[in-house]
């Protein structure tokens, strides 16, 4: 069994979804970013580490700065290894995803790219913009170094997409919940509910539901019946929030993962 | 008096059903977006080629081109830049006389057919010299679609006449301030934008990029410029041309010109923007100086740093300060059918004077470097020789930029 499925076991066997946190790397520099991505672990069953890039088209304003904090900042994609690494050693039952764009994987090569990334203690990768009609160029890659492909389900997939990014995904399903970027409001709770159970028909994968989900209700509400849910802008927003003061950004990111952790297993 | 021209409707050297152009072993192209957006795609892929099969869809857009945008535009000898220069003979696509002045018009004619007839009541579309932003809210103006158009905050500062021209025709234009504040962060803008209203919005894409179906429907929409290039070529001087050059930012005047010319022995240059010179960073030629990478939904060349951030641009003309470029012209010239040439800013505004002052031709700044490399080409032929320059658009909108950069060169040439 995969780390990731021993992560949904676990969470199914105490009655509960699983926390599925994410943060870009290296935001708002990578001493900070270190004990920020430390502290959300803690809390968290999953944690999505985000490489930043230069021109990240599927997010909206919180993590397209995290991304501009990050690359002004300094940070390179050995950081972003380093920084996998550091919080793998520290939680070694903790479901990692590496996330972010195509491109850098492509240009580092999506051979040198998984080596490293198993090395740093990844479980698996989502890649926004490679849907699995593009799979040809870094599936084979990833299955050979176990890493797992997670891929995206949207309320404008039909039953043939469906279908077919079910037959290519591994690790769990990431629904997405709403037309849009990260970041925005949140979708009908009931039309969204609808689409997870839609999913599940055709695949045993856990799903999990992102995109939108910004109070301790809506996860708690969403955990009711899906297998995840990933909390990402209201968590990288304790960057901004508390620019000037890393204790108070810590303690700020460790109240909003605690009480997202809470929600869940009420 | 523009005659009936007979355009070949047959799709060529189409890509294969992913959107992928092969050339070396390298897939270019494809379809690299978001989830949310493939199946809004997939919608506007069947839609095209049901329409372009359709007879009626067809007229409408031929006599769109003909009665609205004017086509078929003229080819122009241009008899006294080609005698100053002593070489071969320079033809002019007068794409600049199009409707909008520029070739824009012929996509935005097409696509906007598409969004009409897919029911599609509001449309967005990102610019960056502000060129394909005017062809678009002039075809949402003429169809009755409201229409939102993206510009970067930098471009609107260098193009604002067509900020204005584009109000005036009723679209809203929407200042975006990411990244470098330029064509790339509006592409990135209007992308985001469409994923949160693809039910009822259609995205008009403004080049030969981005991800399938648009390189491909782009570039349809757009080769009515070299089948009459190629035309008039054979009627005014009863050959074909020898050489063919087109400027290059994402390629959509380029491809448009050098694809219907693909088969015959013409050799085809595309020209990019060298900005301060190659061998400084700010330039914007993909072909030239990137490697291949994944941007804006397709796998081509890109100016990128080892470990795929994208680097910054910079040319005098906003619209070819891309930093990709249409994956079939990455294709092409990979496979070696293409090649590639480049001309600094200094050196298109020396060709936009030239031809201003030798023709009485103001050209756009973009295809001002289409100019400058066709007349280095042609100083170097003979005068039985022909050389097919795209004049893409004209220069009215650069005329603030020319200004100030002779103004400035002035006062350095005082100092």
């Amino acid at each position: 069994m995969s780390r990731l499925s021993d992560v949904f076991a676990r969470c199914k066997s105490n009655q509960r979804a699983a926390l599925v946190s994410y943060l870009t790397a290296g935001d708002p520099d990578l001493t900070s970013s270190e004990l920020l991505l430390n502290t959300l672990a803690d809390q968290s069953d999953i944690l999505e580490i985000g490489m930043p890039f230069s021109d990240p088209m599927a997010d909206g304003p919180v993590i397209q700065a995290a991304s501009e904090r990050a690359l002004a900042s300094g940070a390179h994609i050995q950081d972003v290894f380093r920084l996998t690494a550091q919080v793998r050693q520290q939680h070694p039952d903790l479901g990692i995803v590496l996330m972010g764009y195509a491109n850098i994987p492509f240009v580092i090569g999506f051979e040198n790219f998984a080596k490293q990334a198993v090395e740093a203690g990844v479980d698996a990768v989502l890649l926004v913009d490679i849907p699995p009609e593009e799979g040809h160029i870094c599936d084979g890659i990833f299955q050979k170094h176990g890493l797992d492909r997670i891929l995206l389900l949207s309320p404008t997939s039909t039953e043939e997409r469906i279908q077919l990014v079910c037959k290519h995904a591994s690790g769990f399903i990431y629904y997405v919940s709403l037309n849009g970027i990260t970041g925005a409001n949140m979708g009908d709770m009931e039309a969204i509910q609808q689409q997870v159970n839609h999913i599940r028909v055709h695949t045993d994968l856990p799903v999990c539901v992102g995109f939108g989900v910004k109070t301790a209700k809506q996860a708690q509400e969403v955990g009711d019946f899906a297998d995840g849910v990933v909390v990402g802008s209201h968590f990288v927003n304790t960057v901004p929030q508390n620019i000037t003061h890393i204790e108070a950004m810590n303690e700020a990111l460790k109240d909003a993962a605690s009480s997202m952790k809470e929600a869940l297993q009420a | 008096m523009s005659t009936d021209f007979t355009y070949d409707l047959t799709i060529h050297h189409a890509p294969d059903e992913g959107g992928h152009f092969l050339a070396n072993g390298t897939l270019f192209g494809g379809c690299f977006a978001a989830e949310t957006l493939m199946q809004p795609l997939q919608e506007i892929e069947t839609a095209f080629f049901e329409a372009w099969q359709d007879e009626a869809f067809q007229q409408e857009r031929l006599s769109l081109l003909k009665h609205y945008a004017g086509r078929a535009t003229p080819l122009y000898h241009a008899k006294r830049l080609s005698k100053e220069l002593g070489g071969a003979q320079i033809y002019l696509k007068r794409e600049d006389l199009n409707h909008t002045g520029a070739h824009k018009l012929n996509n935005t004619i097409g696509q906007a057919l598409l969004a009409h007839r897919m029911g599609k009541k509001k449309v967005i579309a990102e610019t960056g010299a502000g060129q394909h932003g005017v062809a678009t809210a002039t075809v949402a103006a003429l169809f009755g679609l409201q229409c939102d158009i993206y510009m970067g905050r930098e471009d609107m500062r260098r193009q604002a006449p067509n900020v204005f021209r584009m109000k005036l025709l009723g679209a809203n234009v929407i200042p975006v301030d990411s990244g470098t504040a330029t064509l790339k962060d509006a592409v990135n803008e209007a992308l985001r934008v469409w994923v949160a209203n693809c039910e009822d919005t259609f995205y008009i894409f403004g080049t030969a990029a981005g991800p399938h179906p648009f390189p491909l429907m782009v570039r349809q929409f757009h080769t009515v410029i070299g089948q009459e290039a190629r035309a008039q070529c054979l009627a005014q001087a009863g050959k074909l041309p020898d050489v063919a050059v087109a400027c290059v930012g994402g390629g959509s005047n380029a491809i448009g010109l050098l694809h219907p010319l693909q088969d015959d022995d013409i050799r085809l240059v595309a020209v990019e923007a060298a900005g301060c010179g190659l061998e400084t960073k700010q330039h914007a030629a993909a072909l030239c100086k990137g490697k291949a990478g994944i941007i804006h939904g397709s796998l081509s060349y890109l100016l990128e740093n080892d470990e795929g951030q994208v680097q910054p641009t910079h040319s005098i003309s906003a619209g070819l300060d891309y930093p990709g470029v249409g994956p079939e012209l990455a294709a092409m010239m990979e496979s070696g059918r293409l090649d590639v040439d480049s001309a600094t800013d200094d050196e298109a505004l020396a060709a936009f004077q030239t031809l201003t002052q030798v023709e009485g031709i103001i050209p756009a700044l973009e295809s001002s470097h289409a100019i400058a490399a066709g007349m280095r080409i042609a100083a170097s032929m003979n005068p039985e020789q022909i050389v097919l320059v795209n004049l893409s658009g004209r220069g009215d909108k650069d005329l603030g930029t020319v200004m100030d950069k002779l103004a400035e060169d002035a006062k350095e040439g005082d100092q």
